[in-house]
């Protein structure tokens, strides 16, 4: 059985419980007890998620729960990441009524990532998969406006849906080869009837997908990006995607080569990094303008799926790209909940000058999103499209490339207002307004300080690539 | 010794951007003081400097980054990127004391230049494919928030234009890095191996779409034909200090990384494209004359002589591959040629485009037609730009005579068909001639009355760069005793 493997999640799972039990004894007031209990049980599960990493490659219960390098790396990612969700939390969400049940969904709704990043088994897959979606739509609803509710619609009758489909795929692979662990499904997958085995991968990537958020299982993402409240949506679009594409990935890795599925799987990436582009370009809220271009990130993620196995950076790249994501989405999401009444890229208009750290945050982690060096993601991207190559999908790399171009475009649209006030310097009467304008840029502490450190935490990974490199290889 | 000379302005900026209580005056000089250390230390290096062994660099560095793809922090400097590591230090020390009494927001645009700075060195001295991106990307970011942040007129847009442009240059130019480090065994992105290992000699598909991207994206940034239409809106709209850093040091970066990435490390697929390059070459040299000749606005013409100079650089690397087509020495003489008319064409062009800024700061225009009769009220400012135009068409005596002339004697030698380029310095004499006898001869007209002379600061900086273009032009030796061994190595590289 050997559970104590599973310290980390378990820690996690009671963390969201004791937040919850606690919050239902404590008056409002006193709500910022549970946020405490939640940051400490995150901040235990990353140390031993840190210490168990240093070990060897190991499997707990009978062999349906891998504990590698890559949950390791996962597991540290999405407690930090959980982390910093729960700083923008505080300022959101402070002596609110719904503010302990909040950090109890979305301590289990990490235990679920955690439980998909490391599940060995198509059963476990399933149980994680549940665990991760349904706090979210709780989340999504806990903002309690039109918008939210509405998206808190949308994304429950989708994560009904898929995963529907997601549990008939596991339903039909167990039908033709008699077990759910990934040890012992490859050489049965490869002398199953292969149409069945197409007709169970395909089920089980659409789930996955929706949980990523990626083409064509990503319509909830931009309403729940622009309807939850601005640390749910900080979240939803990073820590779910974490074990949903690890998850991708060992799935992926297993599959016979009955059938071509690295192109299949690279023209879901394709497909997702594209529309999520072309769909970002037009919007004029930029949690709205985010959740478009993570849609497009988990096509730059799918990439190394797609050669999983292919090449020897594959895996490595993957890991490396998920960190990088979310330390940079993080803290563009924290830019905008450290605004959280701006909610047209228009309003952004002079905040260089009137918050240059918040300003130059913005600026480095929108950089950063495109995949500009030094920063992490651009050493991800780096190596994610030189795997694609490796593997032989040259077509892919020239596609990852030329949606940085695209993706360009947007995120300059919002970029271009925070520094665009020295143009009408001339204007005297102009200059008066906009100052009054400026002064009134009000930030909310917590998520300032989140999006600085995010910035510049994101540029420090980018630099040390080569360390961070060593960990992402378990050297 | 490298690194400091990369890292000094990038600190520098750094102490700048984060210090916001010095005044607009402490920036100013402290700006000029960190760009006047970085020449100083470049001129050291340039004091120690020895020729190294064919395919080595001189004060090498390397540290691993990304071990994973093999990529590390390698630095170095040879003929090539030497002249062009001290072109970079002069140019910025010029703005620095062109700027000293523009107080729009110095402070920041002293940072921003100090970090244009860095990159713009560390790009020179990279020996390692991902460096050499990153600072060629880093120089693309600081460059539009030059523009956005200090240009005039339709400066966001034009920014943007620009971005977007040389951007999708930067990424082609990735996509040939991957496809090179693919092909390598063992996997590398270091250029020294590389160019030991020449991954991609023997498959010439791969090879040539390799090449391709590669030319894509340095085309876009040198800019030829028909890349080149972001580059007359990002002048016409930057500061003058941004168009004189823009066309004197970044789109060296374009012809540099021919001379360094292209023909060292894809010799062969180079010399099937030669033919190509010279022909791009050439037109580039005409269609930048011509359209220039029809300009009205003073920075735009200076903008297309940038693509007519630059056509002459893209003939010569061409050239270079034309092997077999005539002597090696006429194939080496063309890439001295090429790498001197870059050196001249950043000083000789800096100066101007500093000169265009002060019509514009007097006047608010640079519309050819708004002045006469300049020289009187104006007899320093009438002094210089006649200098840096009869510099600019190739009048001996100034540098851009040295560098033309190597050019067309390596390049008429392989391919006689570039003597056709002769036609475009014959324009853009006529071109400078007629802008000259305009705006600063006959009755004083328009915008001309009340016209303030050169600052001291403003005469400074630009005759230094042309004081400096007229010394390469009397004294060509020390600087091409730097070039030519490099040039050389360079042309027996392409043979391989």
């Amino acid at each position: 059985m050997r559970p104590l493997l599973l310290l980390p999640e378990i820690v996690v799972f009671v963390g969201g419980l004791a937040a919850l039990l606690a919050g239902s004894f404590l008056a409002r007031r006193r709500q910022w007890i549970t946020r405490v209990v939640a940051g400490v049980a995150l901040v235990s599960a990353a140390v031993l998620a840190a210490i168990a990493l240093a070990g060897s490659d190991l499997m707990a219960f009978e062999g349906t729960f891998r504990v590698d390098t890559a949950t390791g790396v996962a597991r540290l990612v999405a407690c930090l990441g959980t982390l910093a969700a729960l700083g923008l939390a505080a300022d959101e969400l402070a002596d609110s009524p719904r503010e302990s049940e909040s950090y109890a969904l979305l301590l289990f709704s990490t235990t679920g990532a955690l439980v998909l990043a490391g599940a060995e088994d198509l059963l476990v897959l399933g149980a994680g998969f549940l665990l991760t979606s349904i706090p979210l739509y709780g989340l999504i609803g806990m903002a309690r406006t039109g918008r939210g509710a509405e998206a808190a619609m949308k994304t429950y009758l989708l994560g009904a849906l898929f995963g529907i489909l997601l549990l008939a795929g596991v339903t039909v692979l167990y039908g033709v080869t008699g077990t759910t662990t990934y040890a012992e499904l490859p050489d049965r997958l490869a002398a199953a009837p292969a149409g069945a085995v197409a007709a169970g991968t395909i089920g089980l990537l659409a789930g996955l997908l929706f949980e990523a958020g990626g083409v064509p299982a990503h319509f909830w993402v931009p309403d729940a990006a622009q309807g939850a409240g601005g640390a749910v949506a900080a979240f939803l679009t990073t820590i779910p995607k974490i074990g949903a594409l690890l998850a991708t990935y060992r799935l992926v890795a297993l599959l016979p080569g009955t059938l071509d599925w690295p192109v299949f799987v690279g023209v879901l990436a394709a497909a997702s990094m594209t529309l999520g582009n072309l769909a970002a370009y037009w919007q004029q809220d930029p949690r709205r303008l985010l959740g478009w271009s993570t849609v497009s990130q988990v096509g730059f993620l799918l990439v190394p799926v797609a050669v999983a196995g292919a090449s020897p950076l594959a895996l490595p790249s993957l890991l490396l790209y998920l960190a990088g994501y979310t330390v940079t989405n993080l803290g563009a999401f924290a830019v905008s909940t450290a605004l959280p009444d701006r909610r047209e890229l228009a309003s952004y208009q002079g905040l260089g000058r009137a918050r240059p750290w918040l300003g130059t945050s913005l600026v480095v982690t929108l950089l950063g999103l495109v995949g500009t060096p030094p920063t992490v993601v651009f050493v991800g991207k780096l190596t994610t499209a030189t795997a694609a190559w490796d593997a032989g999908l040259a077509w892919l790399t020239v596609l990852v490339v030329l949606n940085s171009l695209l993706s360009l475009f947007y995120y300059l649209r919002w970029i271009e207002p925070v520094y665009a006030s020295g143009r009408s310097r001339e204007e005297a009467g102009e200059e008066a307004a906009e100052e009054a304008g400026e002064a009134a840029f009000v930030v909310r502490p917590w998520s300032a300080r989140i999006a600085v450190a995010a910035a510049l935490l994101s540029v420090a990974l980018g630099i040390g690539a080569g360390p961070l490199w060593a960990v992402v290889t378990g050297r | 010794m490298l690194s400091l000379v990369v890292f000094l302005p990038l600190a520098a900026a750094v102490v700048l951007a984060a210090v916001p209580a010095l005044g607009h005056r402490v920036a100013a000089w402290a700006w000029v003081g960190a760009t006047a250390l970085d020449l100083a230390l470049v001129v050291a290096v340039w004091a120690g400097y020895r020729t190294p062994a064919a395919g080595r660099l001189a004060y090498e560095e390397q540290v691993p980054w990304i071990p994973g793809v093999n990529s590390s922090y390698h630095v170095g400097i040879d003929g090539l990127s030497l002249p062009l590591v001290a072109l970079t230090a002069v140019i910025f020390l010029a703005c620095a004391v062109y700027s000293l009494r523009d107080d729009d927001r110095p402070r920041t645009r002293a940072a921003l230049f100090l970090f244009l700075q860095g990159v713009s060195t560390g790009l020179f001295v990279s020996a390692d494919l991902i460096l050499f991106f990153l600072f060629f990307d880093l120089s693309i970011v600081g460059m539009y928030f030059v523009i956005a942040g200090w240009g005039h007129n339709n400066a966001a847009r034009s920014a943007l234009k620009f971005f977007l442009y040389t951007f999708l240059g930067s990424l082609a130019l990735l996509v040939g890095f991957i496809g090179l480090y693919v092909y390598a065994d063992p996997h590398t992105f270091d250029m020294v191996e590389l160019a030991a290992q020449l991954p991609l000699n023997g498959s010439p598909v791969a090879g040539g779409w390799v090449l391709a991207a590669i030319i894509v994206g340095l085309a876009v940034k040198t800019p030829t034909v028909p890349f080149h239409t972001w580059l007359p809106p990002a002048h016409t709209d930057a500061p003058a200090t941004g168009s004189a850093v823009l066309a004197g040091v970044l789109l060296k970066m374009g012809t540099y990384g021919f001379v360094r990435i292209a023909m060292p490390l894809l010799p062969q697929a180079w010399r099937a494209w030669a033919w190509v390059m010279v022909i791009v070459g050439i037109v580039s040299v005409l269609y930048g004359a011509l359209v220039a000749l029809a300009q009205t606005d003073l920075k735009r013409m200076i903008a297309y002589t940038s693509v007519n100079h630059m056509g002459y650089i893209v003939m010569a690397v061409g050239a270079a591959g034309l092997v077999g087509n005539g002597p090696a020495e006429a194939r080496s003489i063309a890439v001295t040629g090429a790498v001197t008319q870059m050196v001249s064409h950043g000083l000789i062009t800096g100066a101007l485009f500093l000169l265009a800024g002060v019509f514009h700061d007097r006047a608010g225009t640079y519309d050819l037609g708004a002045f006469g009769g300049l020289a009187g009220p104006a007899p320093r400012l009438a002094t210089l730009f006649a200098v840096g135009a009869f510099a600019s068409l190739g009048l001996p005596g100034l540098s851009g005579f040295i560098a033309e002339f190597q050019v067309f004697t390596g390049s008429i030698a392989v391919a006689p068909v570039s003597a056709v380029a002769l036609v475009g310095i014959l324009v853009t004499a006529a071109l400078f001639l007629r802008a000259l006898q305009r705006v600063f001869t006959g009755p004083e007209a328009g915008h001309s009355a009340g016209f303030t002379d050169l600052r001291p600061a403003e005469a400074w900086a630009v005759g230094a760069l042309l004081l400096l273009s007229l010394l390469i032009g009397v004294l060509p030796r020390p600087l091409l005793d730097v070039i030519e061994p490099a040039a050389r190595t360079v042309a027996e590289l392409v043979g391989r």
